[in-house]
């Protein structure tokens, strides 16, 4: 890199006083290809150099059918469930002060701390035919554990904190003063939320629901408990995959993992691209 | 006729009154959302524990192979915590610090794994590590067993929480910017010394956020441990595996009562979490 800039149009670094660019920046590469490039690519040329035949075999199976539906199914249900009564929980938690309001704001973040094992026990015991609430609703004729309402009910506890803590802050950058003045000038307060409140906080929304989604596509723990295991019924992806490998199909298990890791790269797209409209929203450039 | 004064102070009235009534509406909505699916199963995990009384708690928990998972837990947060915090500070130095080509691909890349599911990550190792996997045959020729032994949960639990220090520290150090550090080297202290006296202090609220995090997930995780692990009693099964051998030998209070160990390490890191919120004022990136 000693050679004068003018006479290269392109350099792979700029120039800077501070040392420990080559450590650190090896180091970081390495270690990355290591622990997550390289299992990673072993998936990848696993399922990519599969006969053809096996991967329409595995694809056109009816348990692989049924559990994508199941998967994909209960995860935007969930990530709508979560979209509604999270953006109740974040304009409460952000606009209004009452008792126990931090001690809630906490609590939203339970998910991610609690393993997924221990809330998966939990929530069949509560929402077991005789559980807390799951008696109620049996009552009503809402069979909640080992259906695919469990499901989804496991996919929206470990949704929570992606779509009340994305949209913490879109709400904390709306301005009280605009929708006082939608107000003062004779809108009602429904016209003002859709009008005023939900254009601009619908960026953080879309992408709040687009990470429960992915999260709730691939999750595990939580779900197996409470989905029972039925097959074609409530079989999820990744039991699918785990049976897969238990009966030593690597293939086909290969097959659904990179299935499942081309459609939340895909996600992970669409949230990137949510988050590039977002911050051009709140004004903090591209 | 009212006068026009006395016809906004009622219309005042009458809005004050609704905000109040929208306001109570909707905490009430966020409380019970928040409690049926966080609170509750939380409350559960510690009341079925106790179902049979402290002496049979305190049994589950002595338990041999409930020592030896959780001692196997511990091993491999121990192992885990550090490799993955020295390359969290590695990464975010080598990308907030030095502006280089490939950045924002090396960026999206430290948080793949995020976006993979834990079930995944697992089977990828399984297809490197396993017995017909890329270096199956040569490690067995030399009697070295990964998968179904304690490397292959290290590897695979170094995989799942790899990004969560990086991810941390990334945003602070770029926020920070390099002024400090370069006067510093300009001063003729040198590279380690402005790191320990001069980096280290800013972001160390930052590093002990992202470990945290990282600590909580490594201790519970269960979707990619339960792939690679074997299920060997006593000898490959973490506390969350533990977890789902009692629930599924039908021996709920033990299960519980492990399972409120791991929800008490649940609640410490959300408290410590919260306590360097308030401190910093600041709020992680997810």
């Amino acid at each position: 890199m000693a050679r004068e800039s003018g006479l290269q149009g392109w350099r792979w670094r700029e120039a800077s006083v501070l040392p420990g660019f080559g450590l650190t920046l090896g180091y970081t590469v390495l270690y990355l290809s290591l622990i997550v490039l390289l299992p990673i690519a072993a998936l990848v040329v696993k399922a990519t150099t599969a006969p053809l035949d096996a991967v329409l075999h595995t694809l056109a199976e009816p348990r692989v059918l049924a559990a994508l539906r199941l998967s994909f199914g209960a995860a935007l249900l969930a990530a709508s469930i979560n979209a509604v009564f999270g953006l109740v929980v974040a304009w409460v938690l952000t606009r209004y002060d009452f008792a126990g309001r931090r001690l809630l704001d906490a609590l939203i973040d339970l998910p991610f701390a609690l393993p997924t094992a221990v809330s998966g026990i939990a929530l069949v015991t509560v929402f077991a035919d005789d559980g807390m609430v799951g008696q109620w609703l049996a009552a009503l004729g809402l069979k909640v554990a080992y259906t695919w309402v469990g499901v989804t009910v496991a996919l929206t506890l470990i949704g929570i904190p992606f779509v009340v803590r994305t949209l913490q802050p879109a709400i904390m950058a709306l301005d009280p003063a605009v929708e006082e003045a939608a107000i003062s000038l004779g809108a009602s307060r429904w016209h003002t939320f859709l009008r005023v409140i939900l254009p601009a906080i619908l960026p953080a929304l879309l992408t709040g629901f687009t990470l429960a989604f992915a999260r709730g596509v691939g999750e595990y723990g939580s779900v197996i408990f409470i989905a029972g295991n039925v097959p074609l019924h409530t079989e999820i992806m990744p039991l699918l995959i785990i049976i897969k490998l238990e009966q030593f199909d690597y293939t086909g298990a290969a097959i659904l993992g990179f299935l499942m890791l081309a459609l939340s790269f895909v996600m992970l797209l669409v949230i990137n691209l949510l988050q590039a409209w977002q911050r051009r929203r709140l004004g903090l450039g591209a | 006729m009212a006068t026009p004064a006395a016809w906004l102070e009622e219309r005042g009235h009458a809005s004050r009154w609704r905000s109040r009534m929208v306001r109570g509406l909707l905490i009430g909505i966020a409380a019970l959302f928040l409690g049926v699916i966080l609170l509750l199963p939380l409350v559960t995990v510690f009341v079925e524990a106790f179902d049979r009384g402290i002496g049979f708690y305190r049994e589950a928990l002595v338990d041999p192979d409930a020592l030896a998972a959780m001692r196997l837990t511990l091993l491999v947060t121990a192992l885990v915590v550090p490799l993955n915090t020295l390359f969290g500070i590695a990464a975010a130095y080598a990308i907030a610090r030095f502006s280089f080509r490939g950045k924002s691909v090396l960026t999206t890349l430290i948080d793949l794994p995020f976006a993979v599911s834990p079930v995944i990550s697992g089977l990828a190792y399984v297809l490197v590590f396993g017995a017909s996997g890329w270096f199956g045959p040569w490690l067995e020729e030399r009697d070295i067993e990964v998968i179904f032994a304690l490397p292959g949960i290290v590897l695979v639990t170094l995989f799942v929480t790899f990004p969560y220090v990086a991810r941390e520290l990334l945003p602070l150090m770029q926020m920070l910017g390099t002024d400090e550090e370069e006067a510093a080297i300009s001063l003729g202290a040198g590279g380690w010394t402005t790191f320990f006296k001069v980096t280290l202090p800013k972001i160390q609220w930052g590093v002990i956020y992202g470990v945290i995090l990282c600590n909580a997930r490594a201790m519970g995780e269960f979707g990619a441990v339960a792939v690679v692990s074997g299920h060997i009693r006593g000898l490959t099964t973490t506390m969350p595996l533990h977890v789902e051998i009692l629930y599924n030998e039908f021996n709920q209070v033990a299960a519980f009562a492990v399972a409120s160990v791991l929800s008490l390490l649940a609640l410490v890191t959300l408290a410590i979490k919260t306590a360097i919120e308030w401190r910093t004022g600041h709020r992680g990136g997810h």
